[in-house]
């Protein structure tokens, strides 16, 4: 996806890139040196002293001090120089500049969530300045997780109960993936979002719009955003595919039934309550997995995601609507 | 010297002396449990292997191709779990150092008959709570069972680790089987510098299985308690410190790792020396290279857990030591280099997997170098560089020697030889299929892809795909070892005392052995080695 | 394969040449053994001492639960009984069937009242709800965490508790050779390797007793 994609390392895009792809480098010209030799050894002894015939008394020899001390030495200082220069680079990796920018990371099952200074927050898409240092601190609401951008050469494990930290000074403008690599469960492997550098002037602007819809945007069409951005689509499908979670599609104005027995129909507050309070209500066939989204969304989004879901409905309220209808509590109760 | 057409079965030899099920299933001999350990390994072996041709299989594409997410985590968890656990570990200790290191001392069985027979059965006591979880509902863990997550997921985490702490006994009654027999019953003559190399490896590797496997035991007795009390030691919710786990667990598991490949390690040092036809090369460098790796393994567990968020002091020192743990490995390679200088090679099979052992245990042992630097070891943790990096040590290593070691000893062990054409074309099928498949993963790997994924982004499908195909050649040159070497069982033809002309006691009685080793009691008269002062001929 | 035949005295097996080499290997066998033990518990007390740094406070106040007069006369009836045994092998070793048979059922008593101490002990703790871990309902203590020191306990002294469970096991079975003369002056090995079990199994107790009991 990047140039600069090498057969081995992808293009690297931070600061720390260039030290450790020298290191890497290093140790696999001399790997590869060491490789031919053992190589070219094994096929030529067996070339040259295959058995023939009976095999007769060999060679007495077996011990050369000479040789053996060689073949000590040399690998030991090969191995001391790469210690000390991963020793180096490794420090470059921790010591966190002190200009620089913090931003709180959350990994949680199965998104990552960012959450800035400013009192933004978002989810899967992590937006930074280029030429910034920038210090993640990293937690996780659940198991382990690992932080993991392959084009900037850092990792660091996220873990439920205390912080770690890690940095970075992105190079270029583009759009990183962003893994996670520690196990965390069924979709452990959808857990990738973006690491999104821009110039210092779009992320000036970016922080602006972050906090609302942008002009002319209708609510649904933020919604719409909110649902790709805040990892919605992880897993409720909108094209009425069951996945981890109920689909978004027709189910605004019908009737759910619970893991309880009861059900209602699908309202404005019942969506509120399962942003806010996913385990309240637990729809039948599927588990309790939702986080919740208390803090992380604030009322205009919310608005929005409503909105966006009512768009969805098979029969969509018109704009003028029965509004009221979405305050009365529809619920029936079933025989158990 | 008897020629080729004289060789004979020994009418009375420990397969048939005394006969019926139940003298196996209640022997004492070393020879049979070694070949009752053998069966069950194999069994757990295949079983592995499917779950690894599945594993492949789905990851042919991005997509969902034969199965869904939790399945496919459980098959990577079962894939590792059975692997590791049930086959790796007691591979080449429990089932060809059994029926071997006896042999090789001129002892007539191992310190402790009885307690070897219950080591079987502990065995298979584990395995029964294995195969209760996978029949179940299989852990979906991953095999290391990180904390918390081992201690919320509703998978059968229990009876899985439970499964492991019994194995922990097995294993720890045949290393200390072995530590005994190897003090105290060697055969008159047979002084420690005299000893094959073979029981030198296993000595570490047993010294290993005694002082670390104590240490899983009591890390599982933890985790199951935290999933039936919550006792809070491991999970952060109720004070507890996941971190500690990880500490616990590398502590056995890295030493593990070495009770892995020093047996391998032990075999190569035969055969390169009996198909060399030569005196191996630096023969006390290479028996205290072994204890120098069992010692210093249990001092670089941390190099698991660099990006853990360990202290840094704390990585530093963890990856110092271990750039020393390399230093013994690659020795021994030079040194088996050396044996071959100015012998006479034979390229028989178990000689041709033994060459496979040195090239892609030289690749696994480099790309070690590339994880034991702190910098790079950040980029490539967790990434299929490291998957690439313990299966060329695990299978390229121990696998490889192991199948050497079969191959070796098979004509010992049923007093036939196989059909040496068709081994040669599985040993090549194993060698090309397992670089396809993982030398693959060491580009995928640096270029950033993450392990244990389900699904992955498109750019890294050519690689998965051809990664696959290579796992099911290496499937199909099982397929025709496991022909070969079964029909070998039944029809080879009989290979006599020595069918490989080597010097070491194993070779001096008949094959099979009789019931009690051998019809005298054997005296050392040379040196398992001596290959420029005693002319030995082979049966075969 | 017992081949009385060719000079091989009964209780030697097939595959030793002479009494005192299978002795040796036993005694070598044993200490192995023991060392496996002390690793098994050493995972145990690592625990203990990450948390205790980590708690140090909590610690303090949750020790003051345990009662350390019944602690202090389990700790005396645990040494007694070790050197009760001592005496049983040495009775053995001189061809006193006898009295070796009533020192190890003094020593096996011991180990009993060892036991019935520890279940008041451990009832009385159950009746306050100072369980280990999520089970834990007891109120009276502030601080940290306080079931992760009760947690801690209950496994040490559990695990050990196991470990005395198993001894009084082998100090039967030896008390049944013993009656049956199996065991005399000249092939004592069995109930040596008994006794160095349950010096172990004490020696775990006196580590256990101030770690946990007696915290400064």
């Amino acid at each position: 996806m990047d140039n600069g994609q090498t057969f081995w390392m992808p293009a690297g895009h931070s600061t720390v890139a260039g030290d450790v792809d020298a290191l890497f480098y290093f140790i696999f010209y001399a790997s590869l040196v060491l490789m031919a030799l053992v190589t070219a050894a094994i096929v030529w002894f067996i070339i040259k002293y295959r058995r023939r015939g009976k095999a007769g008394l060999t060679d007495s020899r077996a011990h050369n001090t000479a040789l053996e001390i060689t073949w000590t030495v040399i690998p030991t200082i090969l191995v001391f120089i790469i210690f000390a220069w991963g020793f180096k680079a490794y420090l470059r990796l921790n010591v966190v500049p002190a200009n620089a920018m913090e931003i709180n990371v959350t990994g949680q099952r199965w998104f990552w969530s960012f959450q800035y200074p400013e009192g933004i927050s978002a989810v899967n898409e992590l937006v930074v300045p280029e030429d910034k240092p920038v210090k993640l601190l990293l937690s996780s609401k659940d198991v382990i997780h690992s932080f993991y951008v392959p084009n900037f050469r850092i990792k660091m494990d996220v873990l439920p109960n205390r912080y770690t930290v890690a940095w970075f000074e992105a190079t270029d403008t583009g759009s990183y993936n962003l893994f996670c690599t520690e196990y965390c469960g069924t979709k452990h492997s959808e857990m990738i979002g973006k690491v999104k550098v821009v110039t210092q002037g779009e992320y000036q602007k970016w922080l602006e719009a972050a906090q609302g819809p942008s002009e002319g945007q209708s609510l649904a069409d933020y919604g719409r955003q909110l649902y790709q951005s805040r990892a919605c689509v992880t897993c409720h499908s909108i094209d009425g595919k069951p996945g981890t979670a109920p689909s978004f599609l027709h189910i605004f104005g019908e009737q759910a039934t619970f893991e309880d027995g009861t059900s209602l129909v699908v309202d404005e507050n019942y969506i509120r309550e399962s942003i806010l309070e996913p385990r309240a209500r637990i729809v039948k066939g599927y588990q309790p997995v939702m986080p919740t989204f208390q803090g992380m969304l604030n009322d205009v989004q919310l608005n929005a995601l409503v909105a966006f879901i009512k768009s969805l409905a098979e029969h969509p309220p018109t704009e003028s609507g029965d509004q009221g209808d979405a305050n009365r509590e529809s619920t029936t109760e079933s025989e158990n | 010297m008897s020629t080729a057409s004289a060789n004979v079965i020994p009418e009375r030899n420990y397969l048939n002396d005394p006969k019926g099920l139940k003298s196996w299933l209640l022997t004492k001999d070393h020879k049979r449990i070694g070949l009752m350990y053998l069966f069950a390994i194999m069994f757990f072996f295949l079983l592995g292997g499917i779950f690894a041709l599945l594993i492949r299989w789905e990851l042919l594409t991005p997509a969902v191709d034969i199965m869904e997410h939790d399945t496919y985590n459980k098959m990577f968890t079962l894939h590792g779990a059975v692997m590791i656990f049930l086959f790796i570990i007691p591979s080449i200790p429990a089932a060809l150092g059994n029926f071997v290191l006896p042999l090789m001392l001129g002892a007539k069985d191992v310190a402790f008959p009885r307690l070897n027979l219950a080591s079987w059965y502990v065995y298979c006591l584990g395995a029964l709570f294995m195969i209760y979880a996978l029949v179940t509902n299989p852990a979906d863990t991953g095999w290391t069972f990180y904390t918390p997550y081992s201690t919320q997921t509703n998978t059968a985490v229990i009876s899985t680790t439970l499964g492991v702490f019994i194995l922990g006994f097995s294993s720890i009654f045949t290393g200390l089987n072995f530590i005994v027999t190897i003090h105290k019953l060697r055969a008159p003559g047979m002084t420690w510098f005299r000893m094959p190399l073979f029981a030198w490896g296993t000595y570490a590797t047993a010294i290993l299985q005694v002082l670390a496997t104590p240490v899983i035991g009591i890390t599982f007795v933890l985790l199951i308690m935290e999933r039936l009390l919550g006792i809070g030691i491991f999970d952060p919710a109720l004070g507890g410190d996941p971190v500690l786990y990880q500490h616990f667990f590398w502590f056995y598991s890295h030493p593990a790792v070495y009770i892995m490949i020093l047996p391998g390690m032990a075999i190569i040092s035969e055969t390169v020396s009996v198909f060399s036809h030569k005196k191996i090369f630096g023969y006390k460098l290479i028996a205290f290279s072994s204890l120098g790796i069992a010692f210093v393994s249990f001092l670089v567990w941390g190099h698991h857990m660099f990006t853990s968020g360990q202290s840094e002091l704390a990585a530093i020192m963890f990856s110092f030591l271990t750039f020393l743990v390399g230093i013994p490995s690659g020795i021994k390679v030079f040194n088996w280099l050396a044996t071959m200088y100015r012998g006479s090679i034979s390229l028989e099979a178990p000689m041709l997997y033994t060459l496979s052992f040195l090239i892609l245990f030289t690749i696994g042992g480099i790309t070690g170098i590339f994880l034991g630097a702190l910098a790079i070891d950040i980029h490539v943790h967790d990434t299929y560089f490291v998957v690439a990096h313990f299966h060329y040590v695990m299978m390229g290593g121990t696998v490889m020697a192991f199948l050497a070691g079969i191959h070796y000893w098979w004509p010992k062990i049923w007093g036939r030889m196989y059909n040496e054409f068709w081994a040669k074309i599985a040993c090549a099928l194993i060698f090309i299929g397992f670089n396809m498949t993982f030398f693959t993963q060491f580009i995928m790997g640096t270029q950033g892809m993450p392990r244990r994924y389900f699904t992955y982004l498109e750019q890294y499908q050519p690689m998965h795909g051809f990664s696959s195909i290579g796992a099911f050649v290496i499937g199909a040159g099982f397929v025709i070892m496991a022909v070969y070497l079964i029909a070998a069982i039944f029809k080879g033809r009989p290979a006599g005392n020595n069918p490989w002309g080597s010097l070491s006691f194993e070779w001096l009685t008949s094959s099979p052995p009789p019931h009690g080793n051998f019809d005298e009691e054997p005296v050392l008269e040379h040196g398992p080695y001596d290959y420029d002062t005693i002319e030995v001929v082979a049966t075969k | 394969m017992h081949d009385v035949a060719d000079g091989h005295p009964s209780f030697l097996q097939h595959h030793f040449f002479e009494p005192e080499q299978q002795a040796e290997a036993a005694k070598l066998g044993t200490w192995l053994f023991l060392l496996t033990e002390i690793l098994l518990f050493g995972g145990l007390f690592c625990a203990y001492a990450v948390y205790r740094a980590w708690y140090p406070d909590m610690f303090y106040e949750a020790h003051l639960q345990l009662n350390v007069v019944l602690g202090a006369t389990n700790t005396v009836v645990l040494i007694t009984s070790s050197v009760t045994m001592a005496l049983a092998i040495r009775a053995v070793q001189m061809n006193k069937s006898k009295q070796a048979i009533w020192l190890l059922v003094a020593t096996l008593a011991f180990a009993c009242t060892f036991l019935v101490i520890k279940y008041f002990e451990y009832s009385h703790k159950f009746h306050l709800g100072q369980l280990p871990g999520k089970y834990y309902s007891f109120t009276g203590l502030e601080g940290n965490n306080p079931h992760v020191f009760f947690s801690v306990y209950f496994l040490m002294t559990g695990l050990h508790g196991f470990h005395v469970l198993g001894g009084m096991g082998l100090i039967t079975w030896m008390i049944v050779k013993v009656s049956k003369g199996k065991l005399s002056g000249e092939y004592y090995t069995p109930i040596e390797m008994t006794g160095l079990y349950w010096h172990l199994v004490d020696m775990i107790w006196i580590f256990l007793f101030p770690l946990l009991y007696l915290i400064g």
